[in-house]
């Protein structure tokens, strides 16, 4: 969706502010927050993908106005509704009042911490060969869907060259939408500052971003 | 409502508003729990662990030893996963990473223009300006203006590249060694290595440099 978080290239948000000797947490319910996140994430009540589809879907003055954790917990909140874990009756009352939904993975207990410390892993078996070769020049599709996408705006359009290729991997377009997970061939593109940012732009950069198969067409 | 009115008029505006988040995050976690989603010990134990078990340091473990041992860079810079994967103390990286390398020529950064993509396993948690606006939004268009907040000046010709970090692989940079490090060991080394230059928005200490 072209939603304000996709916001590579927006102007006006101001100066970077680096805060010295950042505390991991700068109060004590933001811990709690990525907690549940990763303790129902892991037992399966949703996905990486669909997690951050509600978090875009915030709407823009709240997204913008939100501190990040603050933003986790807003999406997580609205996504446990939808997915039928909780209703906004419970959410107002501040207690359950219905027996809980059966989750994927079972209770997220003491016995499943230590599996969520390891990365997961997103690579899949490749359902057909890879459509690019490393050099080959690719166009980003100039494609605006509504749902969730990976393909950030500033580089629609644009040609690019393909330098890496990361295997098949889970299709977070698929997936955020809970339409399985269509594995797609990976690809780091390189695209020219000047391309993506006109004459103006710095001509010493360049800028890289994973693109998905069915976000690239060939040149 | 008269109820969390009484609660908060004690407090300036700011802070009723982040106790109303505090309530609300309190009552979820209360509801998670009675409905037999999650054990609050699990929670505890999670918080945890990212307190204890991830940070820079291990990012800074693995550039020493890119420092001082070529045939483990040249391992690092071809998988970083598989190369990490071989060190007993940093075990956690997962399938996806990547590092790339610092050098005269090219100088790398990372970003995550759609949300806050990092690697928590090498870096730890991100700190709060990686995941804020401000750095999303100027990391892939003005570079140099971007490190400029950072009190970071690049030579005018060295390339910059930027990897948006768009899907699951995670990136991280592999800064240049500082000069004046000859003979050095790999924990003499690692405490040079600061979070920002595994970023790209920094350079690693310069020795005698105050930490």
């Amino acid at each position: 969706m072209n939603g304000v978080h996709d916001m590579g290239g927006m102007d006006g948000f101001g100066k970077v502010e680096p805060e010295p000797n950042e505390p991991m947490f700068h109060e004590e319910w933001e811990s709690r927050v990525l907690a549940m996140v990763r303790a129902m994430g892991a037992a399966g009540a949703f996905n990486i993908d669909t997690s951050r589809f509600y978090r875009e879907m915030l709407p823009p003055h709240v997204y913008l106005s939100s501190s990040y954790y603050k933003k986790w917990f807003l999406g997580l909140e609205e996504m446990l509704i939808e997915k039928g874990y909780l209703t906004r009756e419970e959410v107002a009352a501040g207690h359950a009042m219905q027996p809980g939904k059966a989750l994927k993975h079972g209770k997220f207990d003491l016995a499943n911490v230590e599996r969520i410390m390891v990365r997961g892993k997103f690579t899949r078996p490749a359902p057909a060969p890879a459509k690019f070769d490393i050099g080959d020049r690719v166009r980003a599709k100039n494609i605006h869907p509504t749902t969730h996408t990976r393909l950030p705006r500033y580089v629609r359009g644009h040609v690019g060259v393909v330098e890496l290729n990361h295997g098949c991997h889970v299709f977070p377009d698929s997936a955020a939408m809970e339409l399985g997970e269509n594995p797609q061939w990976l690809y780091t593109v390189v695209f020219e500052g000047r391309d993506l940012w006109g004459a103006d732009g710095d001509p010493t950069l360049k800028v890289s971003i994973d693109a998905f198969e069915p976000y690239l067409d060939p040149v | 409502m008269s109820h969390d009115h009484d609660h908060h008029h004690h407090h300036d505006h700011d802070h009723s508003e982040l106790s109303e988040t505090e309530l609300r995050v309190r009552a979820l976690e209360t509801i998670l729990t009675e409905k037999g989603y999650v054990e609050p010990a699990a929670l505890d134990a999670i918080i945890q662990a990212y307190e204890t078990k991830i940070g820079p340091h291990n990012g800074a473990r693995v550039v020493a030893k890119a420092w001082t041992d070529p045939a483990f860079k040249t391992a690092l810079l071809e998988d970083g996963s598989k190369a990490i994967g071989t060190l007993g103390h940093v075990s956690r990286v997962g399938d996806h990473l990547v590092v790339v390398e610092n050098t005269p020529q090219r100088h790398n950064m990372v970003v995550c223009t759609l949300c806050s993509c990092y690697p928590w396993e090498m870096l730890g948690l991100p700190p709060v300006w990686y995941k804020a606006s401000p750095y999303r939004s100027r990391a892939v268009k003005d570079p140099r203006g971007v490190l400029a907040d950072f009190d970071v000046t690049l030579p005018k010709d060295t390339e910059i590249r930027v990897w948006d970090s768009t899907a699951e692989t995670r990136f991280l940079v592999l800064p240049m060694r500082p000069a004046g490090t000859e003979g050095w060991s790999e924990e003499q080394l690692a405490e040079l290595v600061t979070r920002d230059s595994m970023i790209g928005t920094g350079f690693p200490r310069t020795p005698g440099a105050p930490s």
